[in-house]
């Protein structure tokens, strides 16, 4: 398929609390030292709704913050993609409808629907370009950029794409035990221009071993957190490296990307 | 923005109304609703659902077992009906199999497995070892389940934006065909009853205690129904024969979480972009399937909208009163009555719309009418102020 071009990158996780932080760590890929997640509080969130917020919102919505400081866009189409969206809602929820009466809290209810990240996306910046919310389950980051290329590409705009990933809280944590709370952001546009960074063509249909990180704690991001696939891609960007990487795709499937620098 | 029209090859859809299209469209012929009182396990609220007859009597065969909740019980159900499986069958023979997209929306998709897995928390807290989510409640877990069901193997995903989700798939579908990367896509809807639904709409005061009455002065709310659509989608040929999808419009209200913008701007916004990308004009659609959820703020909201972009003339119906809100199925369930409409120029009234509220303009059928028309729109808007329209032609 035609081509896209990164013109802009947000990024939060574990010991990687922006993209220019992150991508000094990548360019040399050592240094990297885990750690727990700063408490997040994304300025383009009113304080008033961010109190009503989860983590899983609040995360995806630093990983946008952090794409957006460097570019204004006066509108963006969105793709929003996380494996399972915000489980420790469902945890709350279930345990709710378990105890007499079934009181299910009214925000919890409405932050509960898999684009609840999207909605509070749109409500901060006032785009009002078209929004998808979707799941690929572990291949959720590949799933995403496809449709995201896909979506620049037949509709000459740019999108911005936003991957992220939440631990599974409480009795659900031993079905995703080892998950990382993650968030990437990628503005992808159908030209190349000033601002490119990388020109990415996907390659839907070609697989292969995935491509991995040679750091062992950023290998465990990798291989536990959905959102995290996107990391040996992110490391071809800070090298500013040509690469042809295979990124998860369905299950069991794959899906290559070559990736050019633009600069 | 795609060019080429995109031919609707086959579809069916399984609702409160019965199973595959002859049921439905006796139903909406004959005038009989599918909704009843809410009779879902021991829910304790006063409300009326649009209930799938069936599901609980028909587990899914062995081979699918590790797939086996409601919703995808559902989905199984649906695809037998209209020899939709055949028809995809004979679409892989066409296509080869890796050709085939498949686009699914939802919005919780088998929440109630997980529901039913926190009942049986043993002492320590513990689900169940036999508790699979990945392949019953997260929301990949439908695509998954009909990805396997009809041996699919092309590009695929879960659409999930609320109300809307079902409606989009469509959009997704058209533009993965215009970039070449599937020669056919099967798109579909698929949401069934569960008890976070029914309690957190009731939580915001959502959920009405009758049958739910869009448009109506009397309109309090919405009854949570259940159901599935399908769709195989291909590229417009020569000689080809169904309804085309002309045009699809997405946007974002960028206004509030759970109540839509009160003028419909992302509403009348999604409606312009479906025409303008089919190239038809306002007064040249015969009948607007409303989203229509029957709840104060929507009704008003999507009335704005529709005065904006058709004006007063233009018939149209919410079918919420005949298979209740069937939420994340609603887009493709609505798209099928829409195609049934033009198909069978059979525009269904809104059901259960008794007084019309005074302060809304929408032409909306309070009877049926039997009248041929060339282009239909379907509407569906979901929380989180994510809008889509969808406009079909037919030719004749």
């Amino acid at each position: 398929m035609k081509p896209v071009y990164i013109e802009a990158i947000g990024l939060i996780g574990p010991g990687l609390a922006s993209w220019q932080q992150a991508a000094a760590i990548l360019a040399d890929d050592g240094e990297y030292q885990t750690c727990e997640l700063p408490t997040l509080k994304p300025g383009m969130l009113k304080p008033n709704e961010r109190r009503r917020t989860t983590l899983t919102i609040k995360l995806a919505l630093q990983a946008v913050q952090d794409a957006l400081a460097s570019n204004r866009y006066p509108d963006l189409s969105t793709v929003f993609a996380s494996s399972d969206g915000d489980m420790d809602i469902v945890d709350r929820i279930c345990q709710a409808l378990c105890l007499p009466d079934r009181p299910v809290s009214p925000t919890f209810f409405h932050n509960s629907v898999h684009n609840a990240p999207a909605g509070y996306c749109s409500i901060a910046t006032g785009f009002h370009a078209p929004s998808t919310s979707l799941s690929g389950l572990n291949g959720s980051f590949a799933v995403g950029l496809l449709d995201a290329a896909v979506q620049a590409t037949v509709e000459q705009q740019p999108v911005m794409l936003v991957s992220y990933d939440t631990p599974w809280p409480g009795a659900l944590n031993r079905f995703r035990a080892q998950r990382s709370p993650f968030g990437v952001a990628l503005v992808l546009s159908p030209q190349e221009s000033a601002q490119s960074v990388v020109e990415l063509t996907l390659l839907p249909g070609t697989g292969g071993d995935e491509s991995k990180m040679v750091d062992s704690g950023l290998e465990q991001l990798r291989v536990h957190t959905p959102a995290a696939s996107s990391l040996p891609l992110l490391e071809a960007i800070a090298q500013n490296s040509t690469a042809r990487l295979v990124l998860p795709y369905l299950v069991d499937e794959q899906i290559a990307v070559e990736v050019r620098p633009c600069r | 923005m795609p060019t080429r029209p995109i031919r609707i090859t086959a579809y069916t859809l399984t609702n409160a109304l019965g199973s595959g299209v002859d049921a439905s469209l006796h139903a909406l012929q004959s005038g009989q609703s599918g909704l009843r009182p809410c009779d879902l396990q021991d829910v304790d609220l006063s409300t009326w659902i649009g209930r799938v007859d069936g599901i609980e009597a028909q587990p899914l065969p062995t081979a699918l077992s590790r797939f086996e909740c409601r919703n995808n019980r559902l989905a199984h159900l649906a695809l037998q009906a209209d020899d939709f499986s055949e028809q995809i069958s004979a679409a892989v023979h066409r296509y080869g199999a890796d050709r085939i997209g498949l686009f699914m929306g939802t919005s919780t998709s088998g929440i109630s497995a997980t529901e039913e897995a926190y009942r049986h928390r043993n002492e320590h807290g513990d689900l169940p070892d036999e508790f699979q989510p990945t392949t019953t409640h997260i929301i990949y877990s439908i695509t998954g389940f009909v990805r396997s069901c009809l041996q699919l193997k092309g590009v695929a995903l879960t659409v999930s934006t609320a109300c809307s989700s079902s409606a989009k798939v469509f959009a997704t579908a058209q533009r993965y065909l215009e970039a070449g990367l599937c020669d056919a896509a099967v798109v579909g809807g698929v949401d069934s009853l569960c008890l976070t639904t029914l309690y957190g709409f009731h939580a915001l005061d959502l959920v009405s205690s009758e049958r739910c009455k869009p448009w109506d002065v009397n309109r309090d709310g919405i009854n949570i129904g259940e159901g599935a659509g399908f769709a195989l989608l291909e590229r417009e040929q020569a000689g080809g024969q169904g309804c085309l999808l002309l045009g699809s419009g997405e946007s974002s209200d960028a206004y509030h979480m759970s109540t839509p913008h009160p003028e419909g701007r992302g509403a009348a916004l999604a409606m312009r972009l479906a025409l303008s990308q089919a190239g038809v004009a306002a007064d040249e659609v015969g009948y607007i399937n409303l989203h229509g959820t029957a709840t104060p703020s929507n009704d008003a909201a999507e009335d704005a909208a529709v005065m904006q972009v058709f004006g007063r003339e233009t018939p149209c119906s919410s079918t919420k009163g005949w298979t209740g809100h069937t939420l994340g199925a609603a887009g493709a369930i609505e798209v099928i009555v829409t195609l049934m409409a033009l198909e069978a120029g059979y525009l269904p009234c809104s059901l259960n719309t008794e007084q019309p509220d005074n302060r809304l303009s929408a032409n909306v059928l309070l009877e049926s009418v039997q009248q041929e028309i060339t282009f239909a729109m379907s509407n569906s808007f979901g929380f989180g102020g994510n809008n889509c329209s969808l406009l079909f032609g037919c030719e004749r």
